[in-house]
């Protein structure tokens, strides 16, 4: 199934300049070679870190409370026991050690919530490469114990200022960087988003996600989920959660996206403040492909907003585009308030404190009626730690009526911050 | 028809930069019409676009101050109407804005808009020969010119691939990374120029040249134009910092175009005759 053009339906393709398409084109052959054939055992290799130094297989656990809750068998895909805390791992990890095998002495990366920049990290820590990661400075700010998480794994962290400081404006700054250093560097992308191959080379290492829970429910639970949720940024853990469910007809799959605070647009402003653009993008190309897009009516790129890091991005995947088209994958979309009472809800009822992103999945699992069926897997893609302050933060400005109480803070610190 | 073939027929051209709306519409088409009397054989009108992954900072706060100074695509087209220069005029912007304009999907309702204003031609960064098809269509249906980008890494097939497509001239990139005024000429300058040497459409190297020093250094290593954008956007975001006078502004940008125009005509004197191609 990885074998292909680069092309989803009308969506993907190659839209950079010329002088990436060279190392474009190296990496598509690389691909193919050792992430497809598994030439001088790459896959093999991939494999064996993933478990001695990744920690997977990764359970699927019967989430007990929320079965109770919803009346019906809530599984949950624990992507947040992979080491570093979220399944960016399995990408990073892919992509840095195919840089190896090319050759490629230095790695570049761009990061949202920080949590892909702290997986390519800790990966070029693991493999022995040079690590420098893009990232906005809005998000610096956001995400501060991830932005210390890759300084201790040795990668250099190059704040990006130019537009609002977030995912979009980290790409494109890390592509100019590629473009500056091509011959010796790779881009280690962080979703299923950029140039062919980057969308089918970052599925493919996501893969293992669905390719062990479609295992894992048959034993436990003797048969195919109902319905499979997972948060879409670019859609890597999306993607990753769908790719071996694909060809099962009767298993429906949800793409959640950030409402953010609202689904209206600010043309004037150049604002969609929400990142559902499976949702309510229009075709267009950004970042290398063809995809779904927040932009006005000129073309131009709206600003997005979500209240997690890492699905404020104003593109997504093109697969993902394309399946949406198709009826295959259903768009949704949960705000940002939802998002954080879920993150309360899932603390108290599993134990387990989930990465903003991974909130909004389960806000969906809250909102959703009858129709995601009997059995369902929510994919956990992160833990919730690198989102502490923006949480403590995020709910004090809010009615959450199922937060914990804040008023610990309020009393020596003089008050939230 | 495309009037960029012949600007190049006359010996080295001259081909500047600005991003259209920057600092504001009216400054923008006075600095233009400047650098038309400093000499521009072909002037390079970029069209602002949100994201421009090739450009480097001094291109990008340009593209910041126009978007935000209201530039549209529609004002663009009207902006090119009005402007009184005699210079063919090439298009600089990315695909999006190209894909997106009009009521169907696709190039040819952008083109087709462009050709009415007389854009005789365009520069799509972040477009490579693959992906080109159908803007090279529409471009042969209003008789526009195509302009590709060569970069140092484009070798064997590459090259091919934008021979068979590319018209007007073929832009030479003079270094790897973003644009950007610099202070030397690279010496990918002249292994790119070698490996375009049999190649019939006249090539303009661009990328970092910022000097009529520069200027006259590339022509004589074989080039037949030099496109200088970022030094120029220099001098309009210098006069946008400090307040200048648009006149003044719009002064130093005709001297830069002078000396710049200068350096290339001095190369051209320089440059050993071409043993006889075959
Ligand atoms: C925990 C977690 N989940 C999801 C995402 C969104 O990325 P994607 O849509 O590529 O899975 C991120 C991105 O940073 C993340 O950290």
């Amino acid at each position: 199934m990885s074998t292909n053009d680069g092309k989803f339906g009308d969506y993907g393709g190659q839209y950079v300049p010329e002088a990436l398409m060279p190392a474009i084109e190296e990496l598509a052959d690389a691909y193919e070679r050792y992430a497809v054939e598994n030439e001088d055992g790459f896959l093999d290799e991939f494999r064996c870190r993933l478990r001695d130094f990744g920690g997977r297989p990764t359970p699927l656990q019967r989430a007990e409370r929320l079965s109770e809750r919803y009346g019906r068998e809530v599984y949950l895909k624990r992507e947040d026991l992979v080491h570093g805390g979220a399944h960016k791992l399995n990408n990073a990890l892919g992509q840095v050690l195919l840089a190896k095998y090319m050759g490629k002495e230095r790695i570049i990366a761009e990061t949202g919530a920080g949590q892909h920049g702290t997986a390519t990290a800790m990966a070029c820590a693991h493999l022995g490469l040079d690590c420098e990661v893009y990232m906005g400075t809005r998000d610096i700010n956001r995400q501060r114990p991830n932005v210390f998480r890759m300084r201790l794994n040795g990668a250099a962290v190059n704040p990006v200022s130019v537009g609002r400081g977030t995912l979009k404006e980290a790409i494109s700054e890390t592509m100019r960087d590629w473009a500056t250093n091509v011959e010796d560097t790779h881009y280690v992308i962080g979703s299923v988003v950029g140039p062919h191959p980057f969308p089918s080379l970052v599925r493919d290492f996501q893969a293992v996600i669905s390719e062990e829970a479609r295992e894992q429910i048959r034993t436990r639970a003797g048969t195919l989920p109902d319905s499979v949720l997972a948060c879409a940024g670019g859609g890597s853990n999306t993607m990753g959660a769908f790719a071996r469910f694909l060809d099962d007809e009767g298993v429906d799959l949800y793409a959640v996206e950030a409402g953010g605070s609202s689904l209206d647009v600010d043309e004037e402003a150049g604002v969609a403040p929400n990142s559902a653009s499976l949702t309510t993008g229009s075709e267009g190309v950004l970042h290398g492909a063809r995809t779904k897009l927040l932009q006005d009516r000129h073309g131009q790129i709206m600003e997005s907003h979500s209240v997690s890091s890492g699905l404020d991005y104003a593109g997504v995947g093109p697969e993902l585009a394309h399946l949406v088209d198709a009826g295959r994958v259903t768009p949704v979309n949960v705000d940002d308030d939802a998002a954080i009472s879920a993150f309360h809800r899932l603390s108290q009822l599993e134990g387990i404190i989930p990465a903003l992103e991974t909130a909004h999945a389960f806000g969906y699992l809250e909102d959703a009626g009858e129709d995601l069926g009997e059995t369902v897997i929510v994919n956990v893609s992160g833990r919730g730690d690198k989102d502490l302050e923006s949480v403590i933060e995020e709910t004090a400005k809010r009615d959450v009526k199922n937060a914990p109480d804040l008023d610990v803070f309020a009393g020596g610190t003089g008050g939230l911050r | 028809m495309s009037r960029v073939p012949e600007a190049f027929a006359a010996g080295p051209a001259f081909v500047p930069y600005l991003a259209v709306g920057d600092p504001d519409y009216e400054s923008s088409l006075e600095y233009v019409e400047a650098l038309a009397r400093g000499g521009a054989d072909v002037i390079e009108l970029g069209l602002p676009f949100s994201e421009p992954v090739a450009e480097g900072p001094t291109i990008q706060s340009a593209v910041v101050r126009s978007l935000e100074a209201g530039m549209t695509p529609e004002r663009f087209f009207g902006f090119v109407e009005e402007l009184d220069v005699d210079a063919p005029l090439v298009c600089m912007t990315y695909y999006n804005l190209i894909y997106r304009f009009g009521d169907e999907r696709g190039p040819e309702p952008f083109v087709r808009r462009a050709a009415e204003v007389g854009i005789d031609g365009f520069v799509v960064p972040d477009l490579p020969a693959e992906e080109s098809d159908p803007l090279r269509a529409a471009c042969d249906a209003h008789d526009r010119d195509l302009i590709f980008i060569v970069a140092p890494t484009t070798r064997g097939e590459r090259l091919e691939r934008i021979m068979e497509r590319v018209s007007g001239y073929v832009y030479v990139q003079a270094r790897l990374g973003t644009t950007g005024a610099r202070a030397d000429v690279s010496d990918q300058t002249d292994a790119s120029l070698a490996r375009l040497a049999d190649w019939d459409v006249p090539k303009a190297v661009g990328f970092g040249i910022s000097t009529g020093e520069h200027a006259e250094r590339v022509v004589a290593a074989g080039a037949d134009g030099v496109i200088v954008g970022s030094a120029l956007v220099d001098i309009v975001a210098d006069g946008h910092e400090n307040d200048a006078a648009t006149s003044d502004v719009a002064a130093r940008l005709e001297e830069k175009a002078r000396e710049l125009k200068a350096g290339a005509r001095r190369g051209a004197e320089q440059r050993v005759p071409h043993p006889e191609r075959t």
